[in-house]
């Protein structure tokens, strides 16, 4: 359809791009967790007071540990993390798109599996502790930083950082004065998303922290779950969420003051070769430094997966193509389902969050809706299944058996990422390109798509490949709702991992080698398919 | 404009995708039966298909998760269930299932090839499935190799030549770990609190789960680098390691401590509320069976109730079906099992 003919107004565009977002997370997330909360909290009639909870010595611990943890796993991964990113925004050199896709690969893993690589890598003895948690949490988030400061950096116009060169600024006074500056909004929007997935993480706490540590989120699971204390959970629950907004708006009040107007250039524009010897060994320190921090867990999954008796043999991936019985269709079948819901997801996260982008980013755009869909990310993923459970049991809502309640949920999780990675991409567009063009004539719809789109085309499809991960890899909600006749990868490996035998554990490894495979190549090919031609990849 | 359209789209197929399974629910009462589970239940696939012949109803599984949270979420739709069958509740549990309300009675004719003592609810409203017993499992070539004898009672753990070689899972975060503190109670009465200072003192490891313990930590699993030659798993785990073996070994590398064995068994109830009772009877009819009940050791691990059902030649090498486990009553499991885990936890882990 041609813009000229049929003008996109751009009142009506601002609704679409408020509307779909927020009823999107009305009905898929706002809902279910109010029905599960209002559930938990109503108990014996009337509300219960939620004061003994509250003031119980265990809570006050958990909740301590719980935003500590987080706050010294953020700063962790973002030291491990920001050599690689400055290296990915700033130069180009054989290799770099691929580097870009395996980053990702440790997000997407099942955090049992990991948890027990890095149990065979560490020393006995020091294996388990608090130390190990932030290992393994920098470990599974490197790949946030990685690729949402990376991705920033590489549109920064790379002149104004030569200009104060010129007049005399040395490289730390360049790098406080000028670069941190640029990309703190992109700065923010990872530590924000890296504290959200340390601060609500559970397995590896369980398990590397060994017996004693507990998130909130474990917590949360231990009453629901176990003790069947529904209202302690709602309690803990609400005090999670609690945590995560105050998280969630001192990051936008943080981005809104730092948030700079520049130029985004292209990164055909800013990547350069490393011409100097010690440009190439920044280069080569930096990523050699990554590839071994996140390549020795990554080997003894492979090594696990080859392992029979004393030597090696690919069986364990010969029998992913035999019916098991632990599953109810074959592993290569687990594959198959988990692409097919990973684009699913992908495709509803990139229209939504992508919606939701501009509604953010537009001058006098909605913060609230920006830290509304970050919420997802902190809330408790097993409050959210039972809700889930609980909401949609009566038609017409009756989702409980429908296999795309498992594509909806995993885009509720990447919904954020795809908004936190193009908004500050369409935030940066100068706004005086849209005035000139709306100036010079441009419909509404024309500036979207001859300025805005264009640019933001290379964030999108970051984006896409972000959410697709992220659905590759979901575990805590998709477990809940994913039917055994259709299981995903990281359920697959599980039950694999869940039976006693030789062939069961080489099948769960193998599983986790062609989740690590499948990872890198959808992620790598995502990022390859053009935007619009203009250049702006 | 792409934008726009791409929106309308996703917004268009997700409530298209969402009606059928909206409006499809009470037409498909009829020809399909749905069973509600946890993610061990296994069946093959012409066992499923061997149901489906006979009844003429189609068998859809639902659901996922352990035995808890599968509970968890049957309480909260109590009345207005998932399925018509729910599959899992183990006698840990039972006592908060029939508490919740969840099931209606059904006596079925099958019955009579039960052995009593499996049978935990006299009202019929959970029947007997399958039963699978928690016990020390022991490494018996780390034995063999430092030539000490391997522990043969509970109460052998807390002497000297055992000390650092026993790993246990959790109670508050593992079943097979709170059926091994179960067995503790059962087995010591009140004393079991000394007997886990004594096990603590001897340097008993605690993890969260069984899949670290058994796969990490015990050094008997196939592959595994663990260093520890005692751990709580199954009474079925020796014939699964000489099953998921290639060449399959001549005798098993592991055994079970007999006596430590704690008995679970696991039951299967129609959910008040079901679609399709009638389709539901059939379905724990045929759960009963001979034909199912032999499909049980090699797919989920577990022992048929059924006592005129074969056990595969594995298991009936490998296998040892314990004469007369620990065991609790369900209903004194369910009063205690909070406080315990609490004082185990403080005894044990503060």
């Amino acid at each position: 359809m041609d813009a000229d003919r049929a003008p996109l107004s751009g009142r009506g565009f601002r609704a679409v791009s408020y509307g779909v977002p927020l009823a999107f997370l009305g009905l898929f997330f706002v809902y279910p967790l109010a029905a599960i909360l209002e559930r938990g909290l109503r108990s014996g009639g009337g509300l219960a007071s939620p004061v003994d909870v509250l003031t119980d010595p265990l809570t006050r611990e958990v909740v301590w540990f719980t935003v500590w943890q987080a706050v010294a796993s953020t700063a962790l991964t973002l030291a491990v993390a920001l050599p690689a990113a400055y290296v990915l925004g700033r130069y180009a050199f054989p290799g770099r798109g691929l580097v870009r896709a395996l980053v990702v690969v440790p997000f997407v893993l099942p955090t049992v599996v990991v948890a027990l690589a890095f149990l065979a890598i560490l020393p006995d003895g020091i294996e388990r502790g608090w130390a190990s948690i932030l290992v393994a949490h920098a470990f599974f988030n490197v790949a946030v930083v990685v690729r949402v400061v990376g991705t920033f950096w590489a549109g920064l116009d790379p002149r104004v950082s030569e200009a104060a060169a010129t007049l005399g600024a040395g490289p730390w006074r360049r790098l406080r004065e000028v670069t941190l500056p640029l990309l703190a909004p992109s700065l923010a929007a990872a530590a924000a998303v890296v504290f959200l997935f340390s601060f609500t993480s559970f397995g590896i706490v369980l398990i590397l922290g060994g017996p004693g540590y507990a998130t909130i989120e474990a917590e949360i699971y231990n009453q629901a779950v176990r003790i069947f204390d529904l209202r302690a959970a709602a309690v803990l629950s609400l005090v999670q969420l609690a945590c995560v907004a105050v998280t969630v708006w001192v990051t936008l009040r943080v981005e809104a003051r730092l948030s700079v107007a520049g130029h985004l250039r292209s990164e055909a524009e800013v990547l350069r070769r490393p011409g100097t010897a010690r440009e190439r060994a920044v280069v080569v320190a930096s990523l050699g430094g990554l590839a071994l921090f996140l390549g020795l867990p990554l080997a003894v999954l492979v090594e696990r997966s080859l392992a029979v008796g004393d030597g090696y043999s690919l069986e364990a991936y010969r029998a992913l193509g035999r019916p098991t019985s632990a599953l109810l269709a074959t592993p290569w079948e687990a594959v198959l389902n988990s692409v097919i819901y990973a684009a699913a997801a992908a495709a509803i996260a990139v229209v939504v969050g992508g919606l939701a982008a501009f509604a953010v980013a537009a001058p006098r755009g909605s913060r609230l809706l920006d830290g509304l869909l970050m919420l997802p990310l902190g809330a408790s993923a097993v409050m959210l299944g039972f809700g889930f459970v609980i909401a949609f049991d009566e038609p017409p809502l009756d989702f409980r058996a429908s296999r795309w309640i498992v594509p909806v949920v995993q885009a509720l999780v990447a919904l954020p990422f795809v908004v936190r990675i193009v908004a500050p991409t369409l935030r940066a567009i100068d706004e005086r390109q849209r005035e000139a063009a709306a100036l010079l004539g441009a419909s509404p719809g024309r500036v979207l798509r001859e300025i805005d789109l264009p640019i933001v085309g290379r964030a999108l499809a970051v984006g896409a490949g972000f959410a697709f991960a992220i659905s590759l890899g979901e575990f805590g909600a998709t477990v809940f709702l994913a039917r055994p006749d259709n299981p995903t990868l990281p359920v697959a490996i599980f039950r694999f991992l869940g039976r006693p035998g030789e062939l069961n554990a080489g099948q769960a490894y193998a599983l986790a080698v062609v989740l690590m495979a499948v990872t890198a190549l959808s992620v790598f090919l995502v990022e390859r398919v053009r935007g619009p031609r203009r250049g702006w990849i | 404009m792409t934008v726009l359209r791409g929106a309308l789209l996703a917004v268009g197929l997700v409530l298209l995708a969402a009606l059928p399974a909206g409006c499809g629910g009470d037409d498909e009462g009829q020809t399909e039966v749905v069973l509600v589970t946890h993610d061990s239940f296994a069946i093959s696939d012409d066992v499923k298909r061997a149901f489906e012949t006979e009844s003429g109803l189609t068998l859809r599984i639902l659901g996922s998760g352990d035995a808890s949270e599968m509970l968890t979420k049957a309480l909260l739709t109590a009345g207005n269930p998932q399925g018509d069958v729910l599959f899992g509740v183990d006698n840990n549990l039972l006592s908060r299932a029939l508490e919740g309300d969840l099931f209606e009675e059904y006596e079925p004719p099958g019955l009579d090839t039960v052995d009593e003592q499996y049978v935990l609810d006299p009202e019929h409203r959970a029947t007997p499935i399958d039963h699978g017993e928690v016990c020390l499992n022991v490494d018996k070539a780390w034995f063999a190799e430092h030539g000490i004898a391997p522990p043969s009672s509970l109460d052998d753990l807390t002497r000297p030549e055992y000390e650092g070689l026993l790993v246990v899972e959790n109670p508050a975060t593992s079943t097979p770990g709170l059926a091994f503190l179960l067995a503790t109670v059962a087995h010591f009465g009140e004393g079991w609190r000394d007997y886990w200072r004594a096990l603590r003192e001897n340097g008993v490891l605690v993890v969260d789960g069984w899949e670290e313990a058994y796969t990490a930590r015990f050094s008997g699993a196939a592959g595994s680098r663990g260093t520890r030659p005692i751990v709580v798993s199954y009474a079925s785990s020796p014939p699964a390691e000489v099953y998921y073996r290639s060449p399959p070994p001549e005798e098993a590398p592991t055994a079970v401590v007999e006596s430590s064995c704690f008995r679970q068994v696991e039951l299967a109830g129609i959910l008040r509320g079901a679609r399709n009772e009638d389709g539901a009877r059939k379905l724990i009819d045929f759960m009963l069976s001979r034909r199912f009940q032999e499909d049980i050791p090699l797919s989920m691990f577990v022992f048929p109730v059924n006592s005129e059902a074969a056990l595969p030649p594995v298991f009936e090498r490998f296998a040892v079906v314990p004469e007369s486990p620990l065991e609790l009553p369900s209903d004194e499991i369910e009063a205690n099992r909070a406080d315990w885990i609490d004082e185990w936890t403080r005894i044990v882990l503060r």
